[in-house]
């Protein structure tokens, strides 16, 4: 393995130091969105944020490049330890909460119209999307206020058991086809997502049952951390619901589903087809960086906390955001997530373009990808002829 | 022989059976584990492990 660049440790900046701000900013899109109508007026701001996050990243993704930097190995201690990093990101979550309430309040008191609450739905969604992100990088932290902000940025969502299922589950079985996170080659985002989030939900809640058997108390422990996580959802639901009445529950449901949904297309690009080899003791190898897909885009990196580093991450789980290094030989998807994202929606697509590369990464020899169990035989007879014989 | 329990994935590394795969031999004591050496299924360093009773 090769990393990219090695500047010398004294001369290295981190040139993205201020731009992990920007996970806060969009937060906060649908409030930006508002003020803009306020001023300019007109249905779209309703829709700022999936216009830029569907239209002007994969732009900007486009228009800024990549950028292939690494921190120096003897400076990824200290950048680790340096509280700013930390704060950058859970600053994010009282922006997120302030922008989930305004969102209810405007849903049931804005006197907006169906274009109107329909953009406000999916740019609050959005929002709830992002910060499954936001809760993904505080719960690979082992400090308890940072565990504990994981589950409240998850609550809005109502996305609790990825706090559970992520770190212990989707870790451990990466890029392996017993994983419900890890999408197959041939496997549409549509047959991806509720295979997904039914299998990741199920294996959050045995995890945790695993648990605390072994201490010897009940699932129903307070200390279930699935428990915990859907109990915020409960109180932030239930508290908006008694405040704003039962016509706020389809926009707490619905922007839920959404948010719920650009997190697993997300999941849907980062390891489409890869598999790890099983061993001759019947584990798996360990996983590797050539187990996840990557993006260096700028754009894209700053917003999502360098996620785009997947094989690092899943390499290094507790290795911070700042200082997660681009691999040079590693699978890589052509754009940032955000381009992949609208691929991922139109399957015709987004298998004419992947699928060339996960056969391009196994050099033909498919026996290797993790594939759509149905339709196995044929791929591997169709790019390995020699291999089927 | 004790047991260590990595707390981020739950897998458990036992002194008595190592991890011969990995180079380390049956026998050998959690202090003597390389401190490079990180958990198998999920990558988190040794710090990340609690010893636990058998």
């Amino acid at each position: 393995m090769t990393t990219a660049t090695l500047p010398a440790a004294g001369l290295w900046r981190d040139n993205k130091r201020y731009w992990w701000l920007l996970g806060s900013v969009a937060a906060a899109f649908p409030l930006i969105g508002y003020a803009g109508h306020l001023a300019f007026g007109g249905v779209l701001w309703w829709w700022f944020s999936p216009i830029v996050v569907y239209a002007v990243f994969p732009l900007l993704d486009y228009l800024v490049g990549e950028d292939n930097s690494n921190p120096p190995e003897e400076r990824v201690d200290s950048l680790m330890k340096e509280g700013y990093y930390r704060l950058a990101v859970m600053l994010a979550i009282p922006v997120q909460l302030t922008t989930f309430v305004w969102g209810s309040w405007m849903w049931v008191h804005g006197g907006l119209g169906g274009w109107e609450l329909a953009g406000l739905l999916l740019s609050v969604g959005m929002v709830s999307g992002l910060a499954i992100n936001t809760a993904h990088e505080l719960g690979h932290q082992t400090d308890p206020l940072e565990r504990f902000l994981a589950k409240l940025s998850l609550a809005p969502g109502a996305y609790g058991h990825f706090y559970v299922e992520h770190n212990r589950g989707h870790h451990i079985r990466v890029a392996t086809p017993e994983d419900p996170a890890t999408s197959r080659f041939g496997e549409s985002f549509y047959e991806f997502f509720p295979r997904c989030v039914i299998g990741s939900f199920r294996s959050a809640w045995q995890i945790e049952q695993r648990r605390l058997q072994r201490e010897g108390k009940s699932v129903w422990h307070w200390s279930n951390d699935n428990l915990q996580a859907w109990a915020m959802t409960v109180a932030i639901w239930g508290g908006l619901l008694a405040w704003l009445g039962w016509t706020v529950l389809p926009f707490l449901v619905l922007q839920a589903v959404y948010g719920g949904s650009l997190l697993e297309v997300v999941n849907y690009l980062e390891h489409y087809g890869l598999c790890r080899q099983k061993k001759a003791d019947g584990r798996y190898e360990r996983c590797q960086p050539h187990h996840s897909w990557n993006s260096n885009h700028v754009i894209t990196n700053v917003f999502l906390y360098h996620l785009q580093r997947h094989s690092d991450h899943h390499a290094n789980p507790t290795r911070s955001y700042q200082a997660l290094r681009d691999f040079s030989d590693v699978p890589r998807l052509p754009s940032g997530y955000s381009a992949m994202i609208l691929l991922a929606y139109f399957p015709p697509l987004w298998f004419k373009v992947m699928n060339p590369r996960v056969v391009a990464h196994f050099g033909g020899d498919m026996r290797q990808a993790n594939i759509k169990p149905s339709i196995r035989e044929q791929v591997i007879a169709r790019y390995s002829p020699a291999a089927s014989a | 022989m004790k047991k260590w329990r990595c707390l981020v994935c739950d897998f458990v590394y036992d002194e008595a059976k190592g991890l011969p795969d990995e180079g380390i031999a049956p026998g050998t004591r959690w202090e003597d584990v390389p401190d490079s050496w990180t958990c198998p299924d999920c990558g988190a360093s040794k710090a990340d492990f609690q010893m636990e009773e058998v």
